[in-house]
């Protein structure tokens, strides 16, 4: 009997041996000097999974938002009032689990009294934390394109919505290749929210162009297994056609190398993707995606010194085998965009001050100029690339200038004709006819 | 015909995936009746295998660089089969006859290896060893000293609470310096790049493309499956144990080396996950994670198939392949145009990748009740053991 408990204990004990000595090399980092140059301090909230499925992507925003705040402290932090205060992060993890990030949104305000929360990738984590936000009448910036039809009084959106996206991609690929390939497109996405809204604007889009959708398909989150969709696409496209391409996460991998397996190649299938970044071609692989075509606000490869800027800034934080891409810009931009509200408003405790002040403040991001518009979203530069087999992108279309934002749709019959304005005062301001 | 033709290749390509990764599954399951959740950490195990060796002979380039896929292919059943070892003799063989132990302390073992993979640096691993180097010499130390003694069990415990708080302290040290504390994968997904001789098509018959891959894959189950068909039928290992399966006590009082034979299969068991992670790479991506996309639909098939019966685990994989790819292709709409209206909306509805994978789960689940044991129950006396 004490023998088998000695051995169990044993076996016990190596495994926590092993685990803990695991975990204890997660921490590290963090600290910094606080040095008596500012009259005080702004505690800010950052929330983005750190663990769990998303954390591969939302790590970087979380590192891209920190050099922000870096930059800003190391210039003298946020000159409020005749004051400057040092910008302090609390970061806390949303940990992939989407009640998670209510739940420490609401930490983050209640019990460490942050000035703003910048956080979320995903739709759902941003779905989960806006109750919290507009209960409490807080302050979320949310940096990541996204299906749009959404806007609220109390988030910030510094990402693309689809006219700023998808809609201009579209008209791209029916420009480009309608006349060669017929305006035919097949639609393939992960199966939630994003990928489908995204799915319906295309539709209509289609429609409105005289084209046709001849095919969508959706895969759940992280399956692997394309077989019947290439089957399905080699039906509906004997000789080649275009393919849109909402996938997100590990999904895309298995995409790309199946579908080089199977012979679809991108000179007969042009593939847009809109969710493949430098970050995930990387992971990818460049020779599986040389060729297919990606649309962003921001490419590690626009060629102005403000771009060229971040990128060797992040790199010289980060490391130098570290990428920049269209995600990493729009946070980075959404905690300088904070930082210029607050400024010119002269308080980050007075919130509905700081909304107000907050339109039409603009910022020169890495990939140009931006402005905060009356529907709480930024107008961005729109570009199309091509991915190289060095893993960047040949920029093939610039919109140069940046385009307004349209969060809720003009294609869809629903939200045809709506509009969101915060200038206004009306109780309905998130959503009216125009 | 030519339709037929290839909606059977397509269901054996997504067939043969699930039965590669159902194999090493078939011979833990199936055979010992261990519940092993961190099966499909061994196939990312496999995997991470297949990028070190990618990686290693990346430099060479030429004809070494292309022959790297076979290299690893045989590490990655090495490495993992003696991973699978070390965890039977550590942690497996003190939970026998327990399953729900098992179940859970296999899930701890895959969280823990997942964890292992995203954060594994050359300081941790020199902390891990320094720490089971000091417990176990403590343990021998204390053991010499006091064995006899009542106390011995509390002290022992002691002695590696004492070996972790060392290796802790270990690997603070180390991680002081930077080119050790560089993590060796991060929790990142990897690029591991099929050679280049199975990246494309494989040419065609009549209109019907082949992909290389899938037919590699195809080709690869087979072969492992008459391997391990051949290693339970005909080899000396084999053959003890299937009489340890049959009948344990009987085998033990005929002389048969049973805890050998419970590593071994345990091993083999873990190596061929090794081999399907390493196949794996070929057609998805690799990051820490990929074990979870593959356990459930491992279980599924070997339920289906019946437990501990290979050919069961073979019929049933390919049968759930053909299902998906008939399902999800639409097929269905191609072979009968002239359908009514309403079954055309339904069969229209379940002709997507997402739909297609409900379908499969609600033809298992009716299929369970009618047969709970499988399509090919075990008979015999192990039944009651």
């Amino acid at each position: 009997m004490v023998r088998n408990l000695s051995r169990r204990l044993f076996a016990g004990l190596a495994a926590s041996a092993v685990s803990i000595t695991l975990v204890s090399c997660g921490g590290g980092g963090g600290g910094g000097d606080s040095a008596g140059k500012f009259d005080g301090e702004v505690k800010v909230g950052i929330l983005h999974s750190l663990s769990g499925t998303m954390a591969i992507s939302e790590t970087t925003l979380k590192e891209v938002e920190e050099m922000a705040i870096k930059e800003i402290n190391d210039a003298g932090g946020v000159k409020v009032d005749g004051k400057s205060y040092k910008i302090v992060a609390v970061a806390e993890d949303g940990a992939s689990d989407w009640p998670t990030f209510a739940e420490k949104a609401q930490k983050l305000i209640d019990s460490d009294k942050v000035a703003v929360v910048f956080g979320g990738w995903t739709s759902a984590s941003r779905k989960a934390m806006l109750p919290v936000f507009e209960s409490k009448n807080h302050m979320l910036f949310y940096p990541i394109q996204y299906e749009g039809q959404e806007c609220s009084k109390n988030i910030f959106y510094t990402g693309a919505v689809p006219n700023q996206q998808a809609e201009p991609a579209v008209d791209w690929l029916m420009k480009t290749y309608g006349e060669k390939l017929g305006k035919k497109v097949y639609l393939v996405g992960s199966d939630y929210v994003y990928p489908r809204t995204a799915n319906t604007i295309i539709k209509e889009q289609m429609k409105a162009l005289g084209g046709e959708t001849v095919g969508e398909d959706y895969i759940p989150l992280g399956n692997t297994e394309v077989a019947p969709i290439i089957a399905k696409i080699k039906k509906a496209f004997p000789d080649g056609g275009i393919i849109i391409n909402t996938l997100n996460g590990d999904s895309n991998v298995a995409l790309f190398k199946q579908f080089k397996a199977a012979g679809i190649d991108p000179a007969k299938y042009p593939i847009m993707s809109f969710s493949i970044a430098e970050e995930e071609i990387r992971q990818i692989g460049p020779e599986y995606t040389t060729g297919t075509y990606a649309a962003w606000n921001f490419f590690m490869s626009l060629d102005t010194p403000a771009s060229k800027k971040f990128t060797s800034d992040f790199q010289a934080m980060y490391g130098a085998d570290r990428v920049t891409g269209d995600p990493a810009e729009s946070a980075y931009n959404m905690v300088y965009l904070w930082k210029n509200g607050v400024e010119k408003a002269g308080t980050f405790e007075d919130l509905d001050k700081v909304r107000k002040t907050m339109i039409g403040i603009k910022f020169a991001a890495p990939q140009g100029e931006i402005e905060m518009f009356p529907n709480h979203h930024t107008s961005e530069r729109v570009l199309i690339g091509e991915a190289e087999a060095n893993g960047q992108f040949k920029i093939l279309e610039d919109s140069k200038t940046a385009i307004p934002p349209l969060p809720w749709n003009q294609f869809v019959p629903e939200t045809k004709g709506f509009t969101c304005d915060w200038t206004q005062d009306r109780p309905d301001a998130g959503k009216f006819k125009m | 015909m030519e339709l037929f033709f290839s909606q059977i290749l397509d269901g054996l390509s997504i067939g043969s995936v699930l039965l590669l990764a159902a194999t090493g599954l078939a011979i833990v399951f199936g055979l010992m009746g261990v519940i092993n959740l961190a099966h499909g950490e061994f196939m990312m195990l496999g995997a991470y295998v297949t990028y070190v060796v990618q990686s290693a002979l990346k430099p060479m380039g030429g004809v070494i660089f292309e022959l790297y896929f076979p290299i690893s292919l045989v590490l990655a059943f090495i490495v993992t089969g003696l991973i699978g070892v070390l965890l039977e003799r550590t942690l497996i063989r003190q939970l026998y006859g327990r399953p729900l132990e098992t179940l859970l302390a296999t899930w701890g073992v895959s969280l823990i290896l997942i964890q292992l993979i995203r954060s594994v640096s050359t300081a941790m691993m020199l902390g891990i060893i320094v720490s089971v180097a000091s417990g176990i010499l403590l343990s021998k130390l204390l053991r010499a000293k006091f064995s006899l003694k009542p106390f011995f069990t509390y002290l022992n415990g002691l002695g590696w609470a004492l070996s972790i708080l060392i290796g802790l302290i270990a690997v603070n040290l180390f991680d002081q310096f930077r080119p050790l504390s560089k993590a060796w994968f991060g929790p990142r997904n990897i690029d591991v790049t099929a050679p280049k001789w199975l990246q494309g098509s494989w040419g065609m018959i009549g209109t019907i493309e082949l992909p290389g891959l899938r037919i590699f894959i195809i080709l690869l189950s087979a072969l492992l499956l008459l391997a391990t068909y051949w290693f339970l039928n005909k080899s000396v290992w084999g053959l003890r144990i299937r009489a340890v399966t049959q009948n344990r006590q009987m085998s033990n009082c005929l002389g048969i080396p049973t805890d050998r034979v419970d590593s071994i299969t345990f091993g083999i068991g873990s190596g061929l996950a090794g081999v399907a992670g390493c196949a794996i790479t070929l057609l998805g991506s690799v990051g820490p994670n990929l074990g979870a996309a593959y356990i459930v639909s491992c279980f599924m098939v070997i339920v289906l198939g019946g437990v501990g019966n290979l050919l069961g685990t073979v019929i049933a994989a390919i049968l759930l392949g053909i299902i998906q790819s008939v399902i999800g292709s639409g097929t269905l709409l191609t072979i009968f145009p002239d359908m009514p209206a309403a079954a055309r909306g339904v069969t229209e509805f379940f002709a997507t990748t997402s739909m297609s994978l409900v379908l499969v789960f609600i033809f298992i689940i009716v299929f369970l009740q009618f047969r709970p044991n499988g399509m090919f129950p075990q008979k015999g006396r192990s039944v009651d053991a």
